[in-house]
C-alpha cells in the first residue's frame, strides 16, 4: 500500500517536474528557434545564450500583480488557467518514455490521453467566457469549434492506428513497432498504405489542438489583440503559455508513440529513452520552424481544411484499413 | 475531383518550399548587432543635435548672427550675445561674442536647417544618438557650456 | 469568403477596434458594428493623432515647412519631400539642375521600395506570420543605410531643397545602390516563394476584400488600391513630373479588385522601381545640384498652385495658395491614405473580422498620414 503510494507521489512530482520544466525550457527554444528562423540570435543577454532566461521570465511574471478586471466572472476567470495546465500534467501519467519509465501504464493509455485533451478547449471556452471581454469571447467561441473539428479526424487517425495495433494500451502500440523503423506506424505501408497520411494528419491536428500557428485562431493576435487571455496577467497568462507548451510535449510524445515507434531505435546505439526524446525534440522543432514559417489561416480555412479534406481522407483510410485488416 | 487533389498537392508544395526557406535561413549568420556590447559607428553626415564648432583658440566661430535662430521651424535655439571692443591692427572695432546658445532639444526635429543657414561655419551636428533620460531638463543643452567642456 | 448570410441589425454589439489594437499599427480607431465575427458596418474615427500639419504650413515660412513633410508619412518620407518642393519650385518658376532631379528620383525610388518592404513585413504580421517582416526589414536596412550615408537620417530625411538636395550624392551610394539591386532581386524572388505563392496566403486574399474600379473612383482612392482595381492611373505616368518621362517603367495593374491584386501591385512595383534606380544610375549626369541663381527667401508671386507626385501609397497632392508672403495663405496636403481608407465601410461590410484586418492592411494605412 505505502510502496504504491510513494510510487504515485513519485510520478505526479516527476510529471509535474517534467511538464514545468519542458513548459518553461520550451518557451527559450522557441524564442531561440524564432530567432534563427530570422536572422538574428534570440535571447543572449541572461547566462550563456540566454539560458537564464526562462527562470528570468518566470520571475517576472510571478512578482506581476493578478489584475481582476471588473465584472468578470471570479470563479471562471480563475480556473481557466488552471484547466489550460492540469490536463496536460495528468495526460503526462500515462505516456511510457521506455518500457519502464512509465507513471501508470493502463490499458486505455490513448482514450485517457484524448479525455484529458479534449479539456483543454474547456479552459479556453471558460477563460473567454469569464473574461467578460468581447474579444476573448470570440476567441473562446473559435477555439471550441476549431476542437470539435480537429478532435474528429484526430480521433478517427488513431482509430486506425488502434486497429491495426488492436490495443488502446501505448506501450503495447509501441511494442508492436520496435522490431525495426520499417515496423514504425508511419511506414507500415504493408499495413494500410495511407499510413504516412495519416501520419501527416495526425501531425496537423495536433499542431491545431495545440493552438499553434498556423492555426492559432484562439490567440490570433492580429486580430483578437490576445484572444481568450487578453485579460490575464501575472501568472494567469503564465499558466496559459506554459499549458501550451506542455500540451505541445504530449502532442509530439503521442505523434511519436502512435506512429514514430515510441523508444524504439533505428540502430539500437542509445537506450530507448534517449531515442524516445530525441523523436519528440524533432517534432517539437517542426512545431516551432512551421510557427515561423506560415501566416496564420482564418476560422474558416481552419474549418474547411478539416470538414473537407482531413475527415474525408481520414475516414477513407479508416475504411480501407479495416478492409484490409479483413481480407488479410 | 481532380481540381480537389491537385489543389492538395500544389498547396502542400508551396507550403514545403516556404518551410525550405526558412530552413536555411536558420543555419545562415545572423544579420543583428549586439546592440549595447557593439554599436554601428554613424555615417559622417548623420544629424544628430547641433554642437558648436570652435576655432584654434578654443572660441566659437559662432558670431551670433541668430540665423539658425530665425530657421529653425521649430524655435529651440535661443543665443545671447554682447558686443566687445577688440583691437585689431590698432584700430578698436566693435564684435559680436556669443554668451549664450542654448538648444532646446525636446522640440527639434533634427531638420538641419540651422546648420545649412549658418555661413561662419558655427554649428555642426553631433554624432550622438544614444541620448535618454526621464527628465526633460537634461535635454536643454548649454551649447557654449559644452564646448567649455569638451576643451577643457 | 462572400458570405450569403443576412446580417442583422438588431443583433449587433459595438466592437472597437483600435485605437489601440495590433492590427491598425497606430492610433487608428474603428468601431464596428459586428453580428457574430461579421462586420455590419465600420466607423472609422480618425484624429488620434492629428497634428495640424496644413496649418503649420500656413504659420510657417516655406523653407521652415519642409521638415513636416517628412512627419506625415514617415515611411516614404522622399516623396513628400519631393512633392512639397516641386510645388513651390514649380510656384517660384526655380529651375533645377538636371543631376539633383536625378538624385532625387533614386532617392525617390529607394524609399519607394522601403516603405514598401515595411509594408509588406506588416501585412504579412497582420496575416499571423512573422518572419518576413524580420526579412523585410533586413532588406530595408540596406536601404536604410544606403540613405542615411547621403541624407543623414534614417526615416525623416528632409533631403530635398527648393532647387536641387541637400549634400552631392558620394561613390558610397552609388556602390552600395548598384550593389543594392541584385541584393533586392534576389530577395523579391525569396518573398514569392516563401510568402506570394504560399497556399495559406492565397486563400486569404484570394476573393477577399473586393474594391471596385468604381467605388476608387468614387472615394478618389489612388495609388496600389486603385492600381489593384485595374485602374491604370499613376501620376508618374499621367503627370509626369521631374525626370519620370525618361525612364522605361511599365505600372503594374491587376484587374482582379481583391486583396491579392494590391498585394502583387506592391510587389510588382519594387521590381519597377528597381529599374528606375537601374536606368537613373546609368544615365545620371554631372553638374550642380543646386541651381546657380535662386532667390534668397521664398516668396512664389501670388497665385494658386497644385503639384501631385505618385508618393508609395498613392497620389499625394499639395495645394499652395499664395499672397506673395513669406508663409503660404493656405496649404492643403492631399494624402492618399485618407480616401483608401474611407472604401473601408462599404468594402467590409458582411465581411469576417479577420477578413476585414487584412483587408485593412492591403490598403497600406499609414496613420498619421491621414490625420495630418
Amino acid at each position: 500500500m505505502s510502496l504504491t503510494l510513494i510510487n504515485v507521489l513519485f510520478a505526479v512530482v516527476a510529471a509535474i517536474g517534467f511538464a514545468a520544466l519542458n513548459a518553461a525550457y520550451l518557451v527559450w527554444c522557441e524564442r531561440k528557434g524564432a530567432g534563427f528562423f530570422q536572422r538574428r540570435p534570440g535571447p543572449t543577454e541572461n547566462g550563456p545564450w540566454g539560458l537564464l532566461q526562462p527562470p528570468v521570465d518566470g520571475i517576472k511574471l510571478m512578482t506581476k500583480q493578478l489584475i481582476i478586471p471588473g465584472g468578470v466572472d471570479k470563479a471562471f476567470f480563475m480556473v481557466a488557467p488552471v484547466l489550460a495546465m492540469f490536463p496536460a500534467i495528468m495526460s503526462f501519467v500515462t505516456i511510457p518514455f521506455s518500457e519502464n519509465i512509465v507513471a501508470h501504464n493502463m490499458d486505455i493509455g490513448v482514450l485517457m490521453i484524448f479525455a484529458f485533451a479534449s479539456m483543454g478547449s474547456m479552459s479556453l471556452l471558460l477563460a473567454g467566457w469569464g473574461s467578460r471581454n468581447k474579444y476573448s469571447l470570440m476567441s473562446s467561441v473559435r477555439a471550441v469549434s476549431q476542437s470539435i473539428a480537429y478532435e474528429i479526424p484526430m480521433l478517427i487517425t488513431v482509430i486506425t492506428v488502434v486497429m491495426i495495433t488492436g490495443s488502446m494500451d501505448l506501450k503495447v502500440i509501441v511494442e508492436d513497432q520496435t522490431a525495426g523503423f520499417w515496423q514504425w506506424n508511419v511506414f507500415a505501408l504493408l499495413k494500410s498504405p495511407l499510413m504516412p497520411v495519416s501520419f501527416l494528419i495526425f501531425f496537423i491536428c495536433s499542431l491545431a489542438e495545440t493552438n499553434r500557428a498556423p492555426f492559432d485562431l484562439g490567440e490570433a493576435e492580429s486580430e483578437l489583440v490576445a484572444g481568450f487571455h487578453t485579460e490575464y496577467s501575472s501568472m494567469g497568462f503564465g499558466l496559459f503559455f506554459m499549458g501550451e507548451y506542455a500540451n505541445i510535449v504530449i502532442g509530439a510524445c503521442l505523434t511519436t508513440i502512435l506512429f514514430l515507434g515510441g523508444w524504439g531505435c533505428p540502430f539500437g546505439l542509445l537506450p530507448g529513452v534517449w531515442w524516445f526524446l530525441l523523436k519528440v525534440y524533432l517534432l517539437i522543432f517542426t512545431f516551432i520552424w512551421i510557427r515561423w514559417t506560415f501566416p496564420r489561416t482564418t476560422i474558416y480555412g481552419l474549418l474547411n481544411l478539416s470538414w473537407k479534406i482531413l475527415i474525408p481522407i481520414s475516414l477513407f483510410n479508416l475504411l480501407l484499413t479495416a478492409g484490409l485488416l479483413k481480407v488479410f | 475531383m481532380s481540381g480537389y487533389l491537385s489543389e492538395i498537392l500544389s498547396g502542400s508544395k508551396s507550403l514545403a518550399v516556404g518551410m525550405g526557406i526558412t530552413l536555411r535561413e536558420f543555419f545562415t549568420p545572423k544579420v543583428t548587432l549586439r546592440y549595447p556590447h557593439e554599436s554601428v559607428k554613424m555615417t559622417a553626415r548623420y544629424r544628430g543635435h547641433i554642437e558648436l564648432i570652435e576655432d584654434e583658440n578654443g572660441e566659437p566661430n559662432c558670431v551670433a548672427c541668430g540665423m539658425c535662430q530665425r530657421a529653425c521651424p521649430s524655435g529651440c535655439i535661443t543665443l545671447a550675445s554682447r558686443t566687445v571692443e577688440i583691437e585689431v591692427d590698432g584700430k578698436t572695432k566693435k564684435k559680436k561674442e556669443l554668451t549664450q546658445y542654448d538648444l532646446n532639444f525636446t522640440t527639434c526635429s533634427l531638420c538641419g536647417s540651422c546648420v545649412e543657414s549658418c555661413s561662419f561655419n558655427g554649428i555642426t551636428f553631433s554624432k550622438e544618438y544614444n541620448l535618454a533620460s526621464t527628465r526633460k531638463e537634461d535635454f536643454h543643452f548649454d551649447l557654449l557650456k559644452r564646448l567649455k567642456e569638451r576643451n577643457s | 469568403m462572400s458570405a450569403p448570410i443576412q446580417l442583422r441589425s438588431d443583433e449587433t454589439f459595438t466592437l472597437n477596434v483600435g485605437p489601440q489594437h495590433p492590427a491598425t499599427h497606430g492610433v487608428l480607431r474603428v468601431k464596428m458594428e459586428m453580428d457574430g465575427e461579421y462586420i455590419y458596418k465600420a466607423e472609422t474615427v480618425l484624429g488620434y493623432i492629428h497634428r495640424m500639419h496644413e496649418k503649420m504650413g500656413e504659420n510657417r515660412t516655406y523653407a521652415q515647412f519642409l521638415p513636416n513633410l517628412g512627419r506625415l508619412d514617415y515611411l516614404s518620407a522622399m516623396a513628400y519631400n519631393h512633392g512639397y518642393v516641386l510645388a513651390v519650385e514649380r510656384a517660384c518658376g526655380i529651375e533645377v539642375p538636371e543631376r539633383a532631379e536625378y538624385i532625387r528620383v533614386l532617392t525617390v525610388e529607394l524609399n519607394r521600395i522601403s516603405s514598401h518592404l515595411v509594408w509588406f513585413g506588416a501585412f504579412i504580421m497582420d496575416l499571423g506570420g512573422f518572419t518576413p517582416l524580420m526579412y523585410a526589414f533586413d532588406d530595408r536596412e540596406a536601404i536604410l543605410d544606403i540613405l542615411e550615408g547621403v541624407t543623414g537620417a534614417r526615416l525623416t530625411y528632409c533631403y530635398h531643397r527648393f532647387g536641387g538636395v541637400y549634400n552631392d550624392i558620394d561613390d558610397d551610394f552609388i556602390e552600395g545602390t548598384k550593389a543594392f539591386i541584385p541584393r533586392m532581386r534576389k530577395a523579391l524572388k525569396v518573398y514569392e516563394n516563401l510568402v506570394t505563392k504560399n497556399i495559406i496566403l492565397m486563400k486569404r486574399l484570394k476573393e477577399i476584400g473586393p474594391v471596385s474600379a468604381e467605388m476608387c473612383r468614387r472615394y478618389g482612392a489612388t495609388g496600389p488600391v486603385a492600381r489593384g482595381s485595374g485602374i491604370n492611373y499613376d501620376v508618374r505616368k499621367n503627370e509626369p513630373y521631374s525626370v519620370y518621362n525618361e525612364f522605361d517603367y511599365d505600372i503594374p495593374v491587376y484587374h482582379e479588385c481583391d486583396s491579392y491584386a494590391r498585394y502583387m501591385v506592391r510587389m510588382d512595383e519594387m521590381e519597377q522601381s528597381l529599374r528606375i534606380i537601374e536606368q537613373a544610375l546609368a544615365k545620371l549626369p554631372e553638374g550642380p545640384i543646386m541651381p546657380a541663381k535662386k532667390p534668397k527667401i521664398i516668396k512664389p508671386p501670388v497665385g494658386d498652385y497644385y503639384q501631385a507626385v505618385e508618393a508609395a501609397r498613392g497620389s499625394f497632392g499639395i495645394r499652395i495658395v499664395s499672397n506673395g508672403d513669406k508663409n503660404a495663405y493656405r496649404m492643403k496636403l492631399r494624402s492618399p491614405t485618407y480616401s483608401n481608407m474611407h472604401l473601408f465601410d462599404e468594402a467590409c461590410r458582411g465581411m469576417l473580422i479577420a477578413d476585414a484586418l487584412a483587408f485593412m492592411g492591403s490598403l497600406d494605412l499609414v496613420i498619421p498620414e491621414m490625420d495630418r
